[in-house]
Formats: C-alpha cells, structure tokens, sequence
C-alpha cells in the first residue's frame, strides 16, 4: 500500500504542560467563581421542564400577526407571557409562567387552544405542573451526583484515589462552566441540556482515563522518573490522539451547531464548550492536580523517613 | 500470535449477520416489512413520542379521595350500628385521617369500641377516655392506595381501548401515578376529558322534602342539576336526594347509545345483571310515581318519574344528549367507574410534523459530521481507516439491532446517547491506531507493531469504557425520562463498541496483515 495516512503530529511532542499550569489554575478558578457567582445572582434560565408552566409551538398556514396573538393571549391573564416568531412567519414559540397548581395550568392551555382557535395546528404543546418539575430537578441532581461518584470510584479502584478525585474536579470544573455559561448568557436550561452536560462529563472523563492509563504504564516502565516529567511525556504521547478523537468530535459537533437548526442549537452549544472545555481541563486541569497531590504525598513521606518512621503509601 | 482460531471466526460473523438482520427492520419500509414471511425478524426500533408525535400524559390518582370515602362509610356505619347497640355518643365525624367520636357513658366505652371494630378490617382504635378513635392501620392504607391505583390504570386502559388508539403505554410510576402515552394521538382535551370523568353513576331516590340552600336533612344530600335545559323549559338547579345508593353503576353489563323510540332524541340504553336489575325492580316496584333521579359524578343527569315498574334490569338515560355525549357517556359507562378521580401534573404533545423541519436539520447534521468522521478517518489511516468505518457502521448496526430486540424506545437525547457512543468508538480505532505507529517508530516491524497495539491499547479502551458505562447505568437507574433515554443508548454504543472496534477491527486488521504481509505498517 503506498498511501498510509497523513501524520497529524510527524513525531512524539515534548512540551512542558506545567509551564503555564498557575496561570491555568488562575484561569479555571476564574471561571468556576463567576460561574458560581452568576448562577448565584442571576440563576438559570429554566425552561418548562424544571420551571413548570405552558410552551406551545403552532403552526398556521398563512403568516402570523403577532401582536394580535399577543393581545389575544394577554386577555386571558396568566401571568408572565413570552412570544416569539419561531424559525419563519408561520411559526410561533409561545411561553407562559408556571400557574401555581396543576388543575389552574391545565385549565390555562385549554384556554389558549380555545383563544388561539382551529386556524393553528399544535406541533408542540408542554404542560408540566410544579411537582413533577421539582421531581425532575431533583432526579437529574441524584442522577448525575451519583454518576460522578461511581466514576471516582471506579478511578480510584483502577488507577489511584489521587487520580479519582483528579478526574471528578475536572469533569466538576467541565460541567460547572458549562451550566455557568448558559446562565451568563441566559440560555434555556432544560432535560435536554441535563443530557449535555451528562454528555461533557462521559467525554471528559474518557479524555482523562486514557491519560491516566498512560501515566500508569509509563510509571512501571520508568520507575524512577519524576512525577512530573512523566505526566508531561504521558500527556506528549496521547497527543496524536487527544487531536485526532477530539478533532473529529469537535467538527461533528460543529456540524450540529451549524446545521442542526433551532431546537439542537442549546444542545450542540453546550456540547462545543464541553468539547473544548473538556480537553483543556484533562491536560490542564486534572494532570497537574494529579501532581500536586502526589507532591503533597511525598513530603509526607519524606517528613515521615526523616522522623524514622515507616513510609507508607 | 497474529492468529484467530476458526470457531472465533465463526462466532463473529454470526454475531455480525444477527446484527445485521435486526437492524435492518428499522431502516427498512413499512412496505417492504409487511411483504416478508414471518420468520424474519419484524421488529424496529421504537421511536418515541417526542419523534414520532402523541400525547404524553402523567395523571395523579387522588388515593386520599377514596381513602376519605371509607371513612365517610364508617360514619354512616357506626352511625347506625352505635345507635342499634343503645350507645349514646356526641361528635361523630371524620378528622383528617380518622374517624373520631365521644362516647358519653364510660360504661359503653368497651362495648363501643367493639360494634366499632366490625365495622371495617384493617383499621386500629384508639381509646383515650371517652373519644374512639379509628384510622386505618399503614398496611391497610398501602393496601387501599396500591388497590385503587392498579385498578385505576385498569379503567384508563378500558377507556382508550375503547377510543381505538393504537399501541397506547399505560403504566403504573411510583406510589400514585399513571402515565399514559399514546403515539399518533393531537387532540389531547378529548383525552383528558374522557379521563377526567369518574363516571361513577348511582340511582337515588328524592327525598320527601326538598331543602332550599345548601343544608339537606339527615340522610339525605344536596345534588347538582346536570340536566342540559331545553328550549323553553327550565330544569331545576338542584335535587335533594337520599343518601342511600338504590342501584349502583358498577352492576351495568351493559351500555349503548341509541335513540328513544318516541321523541328519536340520542339517549343511552343500559343493561344490569341479575343483582342490579332485582335491586332496580324493588325500587321501582315500591315507589310507582315518584321521580328516580340518576346520578353521574355528583350530578343529576336527569330524574324522571317511575310510571311503571321494570322489572327486565334495562333502561334508558335521557339527558338532551348530543349524538357525541351519549357515545361518550355509554363508553365511560362501559369501562366503568374510576375509583378516584384523577389530576394531570404533565401534558405533552407532539404533532405529527413536528419537527419534521427540525428532526430533517437534526438528520442532515449528523450525516454531516458522520461524514467528515469517514473521511477523516480514511485520510488519517488509510486501508485501515476503512476498517475503522467498517467498524462505525457496525456499532450503529448494533445498536439499533440491540434496540429493537429488547424494545427499546429511541427518544432525541437518545440521539446525543448515540452521539457520544460513536464518539467513543472512534476513540477506541483512533487508540489502537496511533498505538500501531508508537510501536512502529520504536522500531517493531507490522506483525509485532499490530499485535502489541491491540493488547496495549485494550486496557485502556476498557478503563475508559466501564467508567462511561458506570455513568450511564446509573443514570438509567436513577434518572427519569429523557436522561434515560440518554443513558440507554449510550450504554447500548458503549458495549457494542467493545465488539465492533476491538474485536471485529482486530479480526479485520489481523486478515489484513496476514493476507498481504505488508512489509510498511498501512497506518
């Protein structure tokens, strides 16, 4: 076979990852605290999922006068009211605030379908009562706590109890900026968005296990090496394919992003970020973390021969 | 070393093939199915209602509205039977969940505690000086709860059926809950108006005076007119009626819509069984010329007066129907009553061309990105990047072969499932790869170079795996509609990706290298 590929790296790098790894630091925990501190001041913009309340989608076949939907719907008193066109003309997107208690919410989106009458066809109606959106909130928190710490403990059971705890900050780090930033921007939170972050934390820590893999391997083989230059060379060698899987997942997602059209576009937004997010933090992140805390653990030991006493592990 | 015994071999075509053949259902035509004899497998990938369209309905059964209910019944039971005993008591009445009275002679007390014993199973007095208190113990409330719910789900069931909904889910979710899908259906007010009837009926007769407010007379109760007016004629507001059920709904075999064959007004015809036409003949037998009110939900449908006995256990309702509501109201009948009335905590609807925009774009975007993952891949790794495509196209096979066989619902986060299960197993083709060339550059010639890349890269294919795959299982196991549907896929991509990017890539590469015995490594 004459053609074999192209090289997307002609040969093993070797760059020091700690070089920058306190502006990194710096970096990260910016983003953690004004993700923190948004989501503290400003909140999430919850969608109809945890909020409960009405989202319909209509559709009619001749072009809509929106302020008149608008005045129509206003009539009814309902409270917190968002139009808005929905793609094209024909479409609208309509929203309206949680009414309370279930019976009055089911009542309200009988009202609309009345008020808006037989010229509009339903592709989407949600109607979800207070209960079940605390339960859904509370489910998918559960959920996801649970995930992370059955992952800590399976990287803790494999690798070490530093790499575990490693692992879970970075995907904490991926997924806490993710959230942030849909609240900075004011981005609908809703299941669909819980599954994207689901999603960051999956592909995060597959980026994290496979250099935690490597680090494993080159300490047997390099028994004697310092911590730190054999992260660096365990990142170096994964290099190839950190860029080629997350190079390939990058464009896909940008596809999506493109030309996956309104109702993906929340979805295929976080998952760029987490994409993103999620390959910086492994290497920037959880590798030196990673160190730090075998660092700490030296000295301990060291502290511990210089006093006489047994070093443990 | 570079070798496959010939029973694996075996083993893995087969497993290929199956794959194959029940996955091909899903993306084959209606059509093209319905035309194919019957032992090949049918079944395709169950899509959910957010892609397919219906109407998603999670209801709250109201269990305290029973559990109320019987302990109204014990009122009126220990109403008669105290009285019956020669006790004299003050304040009888329900309290919250109890049913509470003051016995006034100490002496009774005993006694009282006793006659209030018989009168339901599973329920636990407490005396504290002269009030008796009797409240259902927790295993007789669990006993009620889980009873009306089951039967409850039951009735539903009845009532679509017979709407003639196709495929509907009807299932039982924690303590009190029912949820109702049911693919195809847009009209979702008919629906919940059909269940949002008790429809429980009952036969009462008048009471001798009719009260003016509110308040009626012991034993007797204060009931809405649901008689629809007609012209000219107005219906009374309201009736007082006895307490004391004549005939009971639940000994209906039978009701129809049809027309009276005077006035050709829609009515509904019903038929008792051989218990409720025997009560209906008594009643009639002994109150010729006084008005019979039916009762349906609290409300008096209508009251004729009784002209003559009957005695055949059948009759008929006539309320100014319309053709519509005595179809609807002889099918309620039908299924009959629901035990408690129901309230709907969560409603979606999907049109049927919903999103057929936005699932089109959803569709076109990721052929996109599978797209430039092919040829990516194929620039990347040459020959063996076909494999790895081959690979790809498998574990979608898989997949969607898995999903159809064990009836699994395929929902739009099931899609980003999907998603990051194929991102994973092209991670493990980019893994192995890149680990060919690492054990080439060190100077291992290709027979080595792929045999050590494939043990290598193992290890940590599987580290990465069971980590995503303990998130997925417990997010299945924890997490609630579209995060499952979420997890399922992705733990379905995961395992599948075992399979198709180590064990058949392996098969593929090793065919390879010992077929042509290149003498460069192809990647």
């Amino acid at each position: 076979m004459a053609f074999r590929g192209f090289r997307i790296l002609r040969a093993v790098p070797s760059l020091d990852y700690f070089r920058f790894h306190k502006l990194c630091f710096a970096i990260s925990i910016f983003l953690c605290v004004a993700s923190v501190v948004s989501l503290a001041t400003r909140g999430l913009n919850f969608g109809v999922d945890f909020a409960g309340g009405i989202l319909i989608e209509a559709r009619k076949t001749t072009p809509i006068d929106l302020a008149d939907v608008r005045a129509k719907v206003n009539a009814l008193n309902l409270g917190d009211i968002s139009l808005q066109e929905f793609g094209r003309n024909t479409d609208i997107l309509l929203r309206v605030q949680s009414q309370g208690d279930e019976k009055a919410e089911m009542a309200a989106v009988q009202k609309i379908r009345e008020t808006l009458g037989t010229e509009f066809s339903y592709e989407r109606v949600e109607v979800v009562g207070p209960r079940v959106g605390k339960e859904l909130i509370r489910d998918a928190v559960i959920a996801i706590i649970l995930a992370l710490s059955g992952i800590m403990a399976y990287m803790a059971f494999r690798f070490s109890w530093r790499a575990g705890l490693s692992g879970v900050v970075a995907i904490l780090h991926d997924c806490l900026t993710t959230v942030g930033l849909f609240s900075i921007l004011g981005l609908q939170f809703d299941l669909n968005t819980v599954a994207a972050v689901v999603t960051i934390a999956g592909f995060s820590i597959n980026d994290t296990v496979v250099i935690d893999d490597r680090i494993r391997e080159n300490t047997r083989l390099y028994k004697s090496m310092d911590f730190r230059e054999l992260i660096n060379l365990s990142v170096n060698q994964t290099m190839a394919r950190t860029l080629m899987t997350n190079g390939l997942v990058l464009l896909s997602t940008l596809a999506l992003l493109i030309f996956g059209g309104p109702l993906l576009f929340g979805l295929a937004f976080a998952l760029l970020w987490g994409v993103i997010a999620g390959t910086y933090s492994t290497i920037y992140v959880a590798a030196p973390m990673e160190w730090y805390l075998a660092a700490r653990g030296r000295k301990h030991i060291k502290a511990s021969e210089a006093e006489g006493e047994p070093s443990h592990s | 070393m570079l070798y496959f015994p010939k029973w694996k071999v075996i083993a893995i075509l087969t497993v290929v093939v199956l794959g194959i053949v029940y996955a091909l259902p899903s993306i084959t035509p209606q059509k093209v199915l319905d035309s194919l004899p019957s032992w090949v497998p049918q079944r395709s990938v169950t899509l959910g209602l957010d892609l397919q369209g219906g109407l998603h309905l999670l209801m709250h059964v109201e269990v305290d509205a029973v559990v109320k209910e019987r302990l109204d019944t014990i009122v009126e039971g220990a109403r008669s039977e105290l009285r019956k005993a020669n006790i004299l008591y003050r304040n009888l009445g329900t309290r919250g969940q109890a049913v509470s009275v003051n016995i006034n002679r100490t002496e009774d007390v005993q006694r009282a505690r006793e006659v209030l014993a018989k009168l339901e199973t599973g329920t636990n007095i407490v005396v504290e000086g002269d009030r008796l208190t009797v409240a259902f113990t927790e295993q007789a409330l669990r006993d009620i709860k889980g009873a009306v719910v089951s039967q409850s789900a039951e009735i539903v069931r009845l009532r679509i059926d017979e709407t003639g909904t196709k495929d509907p889910t009807i299932q039982r979710q924690g303590d009190d809950r029912i949820l109702l899908q049911l693919p195809g259906v847009n009209d979702p007010e008919r629906v919940k108006k059909l269940l949002n009837t008790t429809a429980k009926m009952t036969f009462h007769l008048l009471c001798d005076q009719q009260a003016e407010g509110p308040s009626a007379p012991a034993g007797c109760f204060q009931a809405a007119s649901g008689e629809t007016q007609r012209d000219g004629r107005s219906a009374p507001t309201g009736y007082t009626l006895r307490r004391k059920v004549e005939v009971a709904g639940d000994r209906l075999v039978d009701a129809q819509p049809s027309y009276d064959q005077r006035s050709g007004e829609p009515v509904v015809s019903f038929r008792f069984d051989r218990q409720g036409a025997s009560q209906f003949g008594a009643t009639t037998v002994a109150n010729v010329n006084k008005p019979f009110a039916i009762v349906l939900d609290n409300k008096v449908i209508s009251a004729p007066v009784i002209r003559e006995p009957i005695m055949g256990g059948s009759g008929q309702i006539s309320g100014n129907f319309t053709t519509k509501e005595a179809q609807d109201l002889s099918l309620l009948l039908r299924a009959g009553a629901l035990p408690a009335p129901v309230t709907f905590l969560e409603e979606r609807t999907v049109g049927p061309d919903l999103g057929s925009d936005s699932i089109y774009a959803g569709t076109v975007a990721c052929i996109i990105g599978y797209m430039l993952i092919v040829v990516l891949m194929l620039a990347a790794y040459g020959v063996f990047g076909i494999v790895a495509n081959i690979a790809l196209l498998l574990n979608l096979t898989f997949t969607l072969a898995i999903m159809a066989a064990f009836g699994a619902t395929l929902t739009l986060p099931g899609i980003a499932g999907m998603v990051l299960g194929l991102a994973m197993a092209v991670d493990a083709n980019v893994l192995i790869y890149e680990r060919m060339r690492e054990e080439s550059d060190r100077g291992r010639s290709v027979f080595p170079a792929v045999d050590a890349a494939f043990q290598r890269a193992y290890g940590t294919i599987l580290d990465s795996n069971v980590t995503t795959l303990i998130a997925g299982v417990l997010l299945y196991i924890f997490g609630s509609g579209p995060v499952r549907g979420f997890a399922v896929t992705l733990a379905i991509g995961i395992i599948c990706s075992m399979f198709t990017s180590v064990t058949a890539t392996k098969l593929m590469c090793f065919a390879w290298v010992s077929w042509l015995k290149p003498k460069v490594l192809p990647v």
